[in-house]
């Protein structure tokens, strides 16, 4: 009997090893896309399938969510990218050679987070990442211009120490299990870890999750860990700017948010919430006022995933079902409405043949369409009713104001700050007079169309049976 | 019992030597031979606790460790520089003197981490763990005060060094992992590749200061 996970993970390197043999780019793409989507409908059928506890893999209701987001978005990306691509090859940037290569690695990635996301295995977890890592430090070089190498070499260099220590991070959590556990296996496995957590070593715990901290941190984008996060973004093709944002930073929380839940099971050992409410605070309000000195449309929307991304961390940091919940609802508007707005940037980096924001003026005049999905879009991310972002911001506001009135203060300020930021970019690119040329826009726009209206139902109307799901979801995270 | 500790401390202490051999050679060819010293060190300390802890499976660890990082590695890196024609001094961001100084403090700050932990039945094999911590930081210091793209990648590899001399301190942790360990370093020694000639194709040098001229915002 196949299980649906097992075709969640397996399904994307099947497709992989198949791309490679694929030499036609353009059957490369349509086949990329029909993996996708056959993954995807496993991701669905996990939803609706039953939840099992096993020795290396784990389906619960909390990775079912991170698992749902991330085969849709993985479709719609490949969606994205097979009508975006092609213009690629038109210019110049991409030979068909890298771009099966791409395609490839771009299934190869998706198995990889959803390897992480599935294992029940810590080293399994952290083996998982740690693939889907190294997969896009290939994708961002992939363009070999100067720029794309030197993002890639950093990108490379943070990420590795950020693995590193999340490695250390593992093995300390497994000597910690070891007295509960014993030797072996069971001391690996997260289920039964965190069933034995108050049996655990309190001092080897505290150490263990600084690492795991610092090393997964890094890959979540925390300041002051996130230095490779806008030259990653920026330099690597569209589409994978899309799945790092929206995708490869949520697999990293995810990873973060297991051992949290651990630490927590151990009242002897250090609260995980504090320096995680701080950590996310910091990036927050860092990554805010970094949105003011961006001059690259790609880099100001990398800081503002770092500036979400400080947010879910905070509201996770706070704990407790109703902070949870509005943390994972935050997670998955941010994804999906990010990777839309990378696909918008996308369409206007073809259409100017420039992502920087100085020569994207007077957008309004020469693609009106697209300015108004691209307004849109960036209405949503800055926290505008009545897109979800809204609602998830507002449910974290309102909660941490129940709870900590004064500490609400904080998150809302640096809220207001990038507000005020994208408002004044998106002034810049969609009105003025045009400058520079104005090329027809081959790629489609469903996929971020359809982002859009999946952000702006959630903004009007949850339906109960996915506001349940994320209670469920959020009541495991304690 | 005892015995058996003090040669993998020997082993681990060795390890820590030969980290800060790495930090004060002033040659390339000089820092690949001390990294593929610590990389056998690595493997002979593996290949003792696999014997004297009777679990074969560390054998492989070992053996990968000796051929990979010992030889495949250090012979490939050193063609790679004598093709390539690179400067062969070492580049630093910060003189020797300090980077040692730096180097003892890491050290210090390993053992009194790991020293608050290391209480109880298992507190011999945790000493390692502080050994293994000391080289794992010392690798990052590597990778910081060392400017050429070479030099990072053997402190990147030093680093990994001391994980998975950790992961073998920590009794029976699954062959899973360590698997996966020599495997990263496969990856890594492939990403290492492609960038190291993508560099030079571009620059025709693999000094990473001439990397940095290249950030974005400032074009």
């Amino acid at each position: 009997m196949i299980h649906a996970y097992q075709v969640v993970v397996a399904a994307p390197y099947v497709a992989a090893l198949v791309l490679l043999a694929i030499p036609g780019y353009r059957i490369g793409a349509i086949a990329n896309v029909a993996a996708s989507g056959v993954t995807f409908a496993a991701g669905l059928w996990l939803v609706f399938g039953e939840r099992s506890v096993g020795d290396y893999a784990i389906v619960d209701e909390f990775n079912i969510v991170f698992i749902t987001i991330n085969t849709l978005v993985g479709f719609t990306t490949a969606l994205f990218s097979a009508s975006y691509i092609s213009h690629e090859i038109e210019t110049g940037r991409l030979t068909p050679a890298s771009l099966r290569f791409y395609h490839a690695m771009f299934q190869a990635m998706m198995g990889s987070m959803n390897l992480a996301l599935v294992a029940n295995n810590i080293g399994l977890m952290w083996v998982g990442l740690e693939l889907a890592t190294l997969i896009t430090v290939v994708m961002v070089g992939l363009y070999r211009t100067p720029q794309a190498i030197e993002a890639a070499w950093k990108y490379f260099i943070l990420a590795s120490v950020g693995i590193s220590l999340a490695f250390f991070g593992t093995i300390l959590i497994y000597l910690a299990g070891q007295p509960a556990l014993g030797e072996g296996v069971p001391a690996m496995t997260w289920s039964l870890l965190q069933a034995a957590a108050g049996r655990m070593d309190p001092a080897i715990l505290d150490l263990a999750f600084i690492f795991l901290l610092i090393g997964y941190g890094t890959k979540v984008g925390l300041a002051p860990l996130h230095a490779w996060l806008p030259d990653a973004h920026a330099e690597g093709p569209t589409p994978i700017s899309a799945v790092l944002s929206g995708l490869l930073l949520n697999v990293a929380l995810y990873a973060l948010l297991r051992f949290k839940m651990i630490v927590a099971g151990q009242p002897a050992a250090l609260d995980p919430g504090p320096i995680m409410i701080v950590m996310g605070l910091v990036s927050l309000i860092f990554a805010a006022f970094m949105l003011y000195q961006r001059r690259d449309i790609k880099r100001l929307f990398a800081y503002s995933s770092i500036e979400h991304m400080g947010l879910m961390v905070f509201a996770f940091g706070m704990g407790g079902p109703l902070a949870n919940f509005a943390g994972l609802l935050h997670m998955a508007m941010h994804s999906l409405t990010k990777s839309g707005i990378f696909f918008g940037v996308g369409h206007i980096a073809q259409a100017k043949g420039s992502q920087r924001i100085a020569d994207i003026k007077g957008l309004s005049v020469t693609h009106p369409r697209l300015a108004v999905a691209f307004a849109l879009a960036v209405f949503a991310i800055s926290g505008l009713p009545p897109f979800g972002v809204f609602a998830s911001e507002f449910l974290i506001l309102t909660t941490t104001f129940a709870r900590e009135p004064w500490l609400a203060l904080l998150p809302a300020f640096g809220l207001l700050v990038g507000f005020g930021a994208l408002l004044m970019r998106l002034q810049d690119t969609i009105f003025g007079e045009p400058v520079g040329p104005a090329h027809r826009v081959d790629a489609s726009s469903v996929p971020m169309v359809l982002h859009l209206l999946l952000v702006l139902t959630a903004g009007i109307y949850l339906p109960p049976a996915l506001v349940a799901w994320f209670r469920r979801a959020a009541e495991l995270l304690g | 019992m005892s015995q058996v500790y003090d040669i993998s401390h020997l082993l681990a202490g060795v390890m820590l030597v030969t980290s800060f051999a790495l930090l004060y050679q002033q040659r390339i060819a000089a820092v690949l031979n001390a990294f593929a010293a610590q990389s056998i060190t690595l493997a002979l300390a593996v290949a003792w606790a696999a014997w004297s802890e009777n679990r074969p499976d560390l054998f492989i660890t070992a053996l990968i460790a000796f051929s990979l990082k010992g030889v495949v590695i250090p012979v490939a890196l050193h063609r790679t520089v004598a093709r390539l024609g690179i400067h062969r001094e070492v580049e630093k961001v910060v003189g020797v003197g300090a980077a040692l100084m730096v180097g003892l403090a890491l050290t210090a700050l390993a053992q009194a981490l790991v020293v608050k932990i290391a209480q109880g039945p298992a507190s011999q094999a945790r000493e390692e763990l502080a050994l293994a911590l000391a080289i794992i930081l010392m690798g990052f210091l590597m990778m910081i005060v060392r400017r050429n793209a070479v030099t990072q990648i053997v402190g990147f590899m030093s680093m990994e060094n001391g994980l998975i001399l950790a992961a073998t301190g920590a009794r029976g942790m699954p062959l899973v992992v360590e698997i996966s360990v020599a495997f990263s370093v496969l990856i890594a020694l492939f990403v290492f590749a492609v960038f190291v000639f993508r560099i030079r194709e571009r620059f025709d040098t693999i000094d990473i200061e001439a990397l940095d001229r290249m950030r974005g915002d400032r074009r």
